[in-house]
């Protein structure tokens, strides 16, 4: 029935979302000599002391950890960058700035491993955060715009995390507006839930809206 | 009408997709978001699991190798970790697959389509399932009832057709985005469409998230041209 929680909503976990992010690329600067690695993800390295070189976030953090590289902070990670995308944040009410699809997970990994490589760490993060929350602000006042003629959303812009957190709400929200312009299907998805649910009444059951 | 969730004038123009040359990890990873999103089956990747099941293998082989060899447990350490992803990926990839058969095994049963998206591991799992839930039912409860309420398809003799099949919620609505533009896209069901408003068909942007119910789409994410996340 609507209004009830549905397993199918909640389809990936954080976690789930912090692993697909692990895959973004990144620049280290190794301080060992290592030969390439054939990974099944992909061939990475060989790796030079001071020389940067390209490997996905994931392993980066793993030679982190073992003190055998420093991470390159990307670009827009930097106090001037996130200035910028704040204010403009901010000043745009209608749409969002473009920032990687894995931000927030991306900023995290980051600040929980490699603190010291990011300059101004304080700062970036709470400049993230802050970003954050102009951007979800906004995602709650565009979604005031759902309407009973909603058939679709277009989110454009939206990352990863954002999306996966208003996914439950917004399908929920889409699926139940769906479901009462098309009445038929109200007793449909009764005997899919609810399988205890006579069947037999379909026919009687008035059209709660003409169209 | 498709609401819009901020329309920024500038296209999104960062690599949406980490870009890897001809590994087989993307199209898992694809797979995997795919199959986890869309509410029914969809169909086996044969081919793409057995060529990953191959370089599990072979991976496991020569990490055996390498710590016995004495290689730097630091190397190895990081082929192990590259493994584990895989595992994770092609794991939870055949795990969804399953819960989905579990649900849906009956609807799956009578589906030609759906039957013939299983593998050949999937169809005897479902098999399986069917007889030991079949067999379940029949001795907790439906044994008990009056003779007339004894089918697992049916609530009783009386339906005229298998109305006890939980069949999967195509009406759902799913996150979805398009490699290309896609124009022509209809929101609308045949006879609604007949009956109701003329919606203007709905195009795609490529790159842009949309939220939309998965019945128009389904074709388009089954040929590849719609990813699900």
């Amino acid at each position: 029935m609507a209004g009830q929680s549905d397993p199918q909503l909640n389809l990936f976990s954080a976690e789930e979302v912090e692993f697909v992010a692990e895959d973004e690329m990144l620049e280290i600067v190794p301080n060992m000599r290592m030969d390439s690695l054939h990974l099944i993800c992909g061939d990475y390295g060989p790796f030079y002391p001071q020389i940067a070189t390209e490997v996905p976030l994931w392993l980066a953090i793993a030679l982190k950890k073992r003190g055998k590289c420093a991470i390159r902070t990307p670009e827009w990670m930097s106090v001037e960058k996130l200035t910028q995308i704040l204010e403009a944040e901010r000043d745009s009410q209608g749409s969002f700035q473009i920032l990687p699809f894995h931000y927030v997970e991306i900023s995290k990994l980051l600040f929980d491993h490699a603190r010291d490589d990011v300059p101004d760490m304080y700062l970036v993060r709470s400049l993230i955060e802050d970003i954050r929350d102009v951007r979800f602000h906004k995602v709650e006042t565009s979604l005031e715009s759902i309407d009973t003629r909603t058939s679709a959303v277009k989110i454009k812009d939206l990352s990863a995390m954002e999306v996966n957190i208003v996914r439950p709400f917004v399908v929920r929200a889409l699926q139940a507006i769906y479901k009462h312009g098309n009445p038929e299907l109200v007793p449909d998805q009764d005997r899919i839930t609810n399988m205890q649910t006579q069947g037999h009444e379909h026919g009687q059951r008035r059209p709660l809206r003409r169209r | 009408m498709a609401s819009n969730l901020g329309g920024a004038s500038i296209s999104q123009t960062d690599d949406f997709e980490t870009f890897t040359p001809t590994t087989d990890v993307e199209p898992l990873k694809r797979a995997w978001r795919n199959e986890k999103a869309a509410p029914e089956i969809l169909p086996y990747e044969a081919s793409l699991v057995g060529r990953i099941k191959e370089q599990i293998q072979a991976m496991e082989d020569s990490i055996e190798e390498y710590s016995r060899s004495g290689i730097d447990p630091l190397i190895v350490s990081l082929y192990q970790m590259d493994l584990d992803r895989i595992q994770f990926l092609l794991r939870s990839y055949i795990r969804s697959r399953l819960q989905k058969i579990e649900k849906y095994m009956l609807y799956i049963l009578k589906s030609d389509e759906l039957f013939r998206r299983l593998s050949k591991e999937e169809i005897t799992f479902t098999d399986r399932c069917r007889h030991d839930m079949k067999k379940h039912f029949d001795e907790s409860v439906l044994s008990k009832l009056p003779n007339n309420y004894q089918d697992v398809l049916k609530q009783s003799i009386t339906s005229e057709e298998d109305d006890m099949v939980p069949e999967p919620p195509l009406d759902t609505f799913v996150v979805c985005k398009s490699k290309e533009y896609l124009e022509h896209i209809q929101l609308e069901d045949e006879e609604e469409r007949a009956s109701s408003r003329i919606e203007e068909p709905f195009e795609m942007e490529a790159n842009v998230l949309h939220i939309i119910r998965y019945r128009p789409i389904k074709s388009l994410v089954e040929s590849g041209r719609i990813d699900l996340l």
